[in-house]
């Protein structure tokens, strides 16, 4: 459905996006995980059209988007980071513009209209002059626009951006609903959230990508790599002997001691369950064992220090 | 064209619906009722067709300064507030962008033009004037009106913001004004050049005096079409950046 190959996007001197590479299959949803300024958002404006690259293509069902950004435009629904809304329009009178623009007109009009009210859950406020929004319902209102014309593409930059709890847990929803009936890429460099909405995470730092898979495959290739976070009960130095024997760990800090020391171990591989049977084979008590910082989140960090792969 | 409607009924309601429309209006109207009072009714005795004479010279320069703060805002407060990536990603032409943004423009310009029509007809309770002088003085106004705001737009599309844009604009329409006087301390031909250039100076004098010249509307129409499509390679230009 996608196809970007080579692409590469100069401003003036800087380079924001080199040499991009990659296919997304129709219906799929996929994520562009990376840190502000890696590129997320330069690569989604070339996939809208927006922008065009300084080399390389970008092919959206069969049409390359410099031969026929026109056609592009047709096929592709796009949601900026800011979403583009005419604060002095009413959301209604906002949304038919929009239709308008993408060359629909009368009852089709009508149709999508609603059903995109409905679908976004901004029914409420159609009579509503924009700037009166709160930013939850104006990203929405934003969506809505992205979707009004049935694009086979949506692309979503950075939609939970601002966005209290509840408004995440709505906006997240909200993208799953979408789900099946557009082919969505969605940036963000917030790791759950990419996790929880797309089927596949593509990982951009420094205007490359340093990594693709969907979590299972990232987590399984970069496993090698992890900080657990250990409570034993148990003398100090007990504890760091047992520890520090296993082979595989490379470093083990004590965080708290006491009755039951915390220690922060760092490892070159799985070594979880040798772990837990050299703590309780020397006699100690093993209360917990779990990763540092979230699985995604501990990936994520691997990977944007340099220590990049590729995964899948 | 269709496209260019459909912006055209937008960029029109948002002007309606801002208060510097009518800011703008207000001002032109209080500043031509002023001049036109103080100036082409007062002082010594005169013919009514140097009445309206004065009247179209003075309104002229409300034209230009209205023209300058109406153009503001078209492309520059859409790149501030992000909406022009509604455009851009949208199956719409450059060129409708532009045509779009200046009709509006002009629409709302010519209404605001028009609301003056009573001061001409004023002198018609103690003079006489042709219904030709005060129709050539309203299209001369009308095209001026257009080459300023064309040249505004164009102002509008390279600025960063709204205030960059009004010092661009003005500065590109002082510089177009004064062409008159440079060509005055010139020579042949460069004098012709500079001269035909001026934005005011012999073009406008004659749709002044109720003189309708197709060298001074070519005049006007070409250059607002010169600015249109510079401003197009603009908006298309940004796409590369």
């Amino acid at each position: 459905m996608i196809s970007a190959q080579g692409l590469t996007k100069f401003y003036g001197d800087k380079c924001a996006v080199q040499d991009l590479s990659f296919d997304i299959a129709q219906g799929e949803v996929v994520g562009i995980l990376g840190l502000n300024g890696a590129g997320k958002t330069t690569t989604l404006r070339i996939l809208a059209s927006l922008l065009l690259p300084s080399t390389g293509t970008v092919t959206i069902d069969g049409v390359e988007v410099t031969q026929d950004p026109h056609a592009i435009r047709q096929k592709v629904g796009f949601l900026p980071e800011e979403p583009p809304l005419y604060r002095e329009m009413t959301v209604e009178a906002y949304l038919r513009f929009a239709a308008g623009l993408r060359g629909m007109t009368g009852a089709r009009t009508v149709e999508r209209l609603d059903r995109v009210c409905e679908e976004t859950n901004i029914t409420d406020v159609r009579g509503d002059v924009i700037a009166n929004l709160s930013h939850g319902y104006r990203q929405r209102v934003g969506i809505a626009q992205a979707m009004i014309h049935e694009p086979p593409v949506l692309i979503l930059d950075e939609p939970i951006s601002g966005l209290d709890p509840v408004q995440i847990v709505e906006m997240r929803e909200l993208i799953r609903g979408l789900r099946g009936r557009h082919t969505m890429l969605v940036s963000s460099h917030i790791l759950p959230e990419i996790s929880q909405t797309c089927d596949r995470i593509l990982v951009i730092q420094d205007g490359s990508i340093v990594a693709t898979g969907t979590e299972e495959q990232l987590t399984e290739g970069l496993a090698s790599v992890r900080r657990l976070v250990l409570h034993v009960r148990g003398e100090e130095a007990a504890v760091r002997g047992a520890v520090e024997g296993v082979d595989g760990v490379s470093g083990c800090k004590v965080l708290h001691a006491g009755d039951v020391v915390q220690l922060l171990v760092t490892t070159d591989e799985d070594v979880r369950e040798a772990l837990s049977k050299a703590v309780v084979g020397a006699g100690l008590g093993l209360l917990s064992q779990m990763p540092a910082e979230p699985e995604l989140e501990s990936i994520f960090i691997q990977l944007t220090s340099g220590r990049a792969k590729e995964v899948a | 064209m269709k496209n260019v409607m459909l912006i055209t009924r937008r960029e029109l309601a948002a002007f309606l619906k801002s208060p510097m429309g009518y800011i703008i209006v207000a001002a032109v109207l209080c500043i031509d009722g002023l001049l036109f009072n103080a100036y082409a009714l007062g002082g010594r005795a005169k013919l009514s067709s140097e009445v309206l004479e004065l009247f179209f010279y003075f309104s002229s320069g409300t034209t230009m300064i209205a023209s300058v703060f109406l153009s503001m805002r078209l492309i520059a407060e859409e790149k501030q507030t992000g909406t022009l990536a509604l455009l851009y990603t949208s199956p719409v032409r450059d060129y409708e962008i532009v045509l779009g943004k200046f009709l509006s423009a002009f629409i709302f310009f010519a209404l605001m033009t028009l609301m003056t029509v009573y001061m001409p007809l004023l002198i018609f309770v103690n003079g006489k004037v042709s219904l030709g002088h005060i129709a050539g003085g309203y299209l001369g106004l009308l095209l001026l009106g257009g080459a300023s705001l064309a040249i505004g737009l164009f102002g509008s599309a390279v600025a960063k913001n709204q205030l960059v844009a009004v010092v661009i604009t003005a500065s590109m329409v002082v510089a177009m004004l004064l062409l008159w006087l440079v060509a005055r301390v010139t020579e042949e031909p460069i004098r012709d050049v500079l001269s035909y250039m001026a934005l005011h100076g012999k073009h406008f004098l004659n749709f002044q005096r109720g003189i309708l010249h197709s060298r001074d509307v070519i005049f006007y129409l070409s250059l607002i079409y010169v600015f249109l499509l510079l401003t197009s390679h603009v908006l298309s230009a940004r796409r590369w950046r």
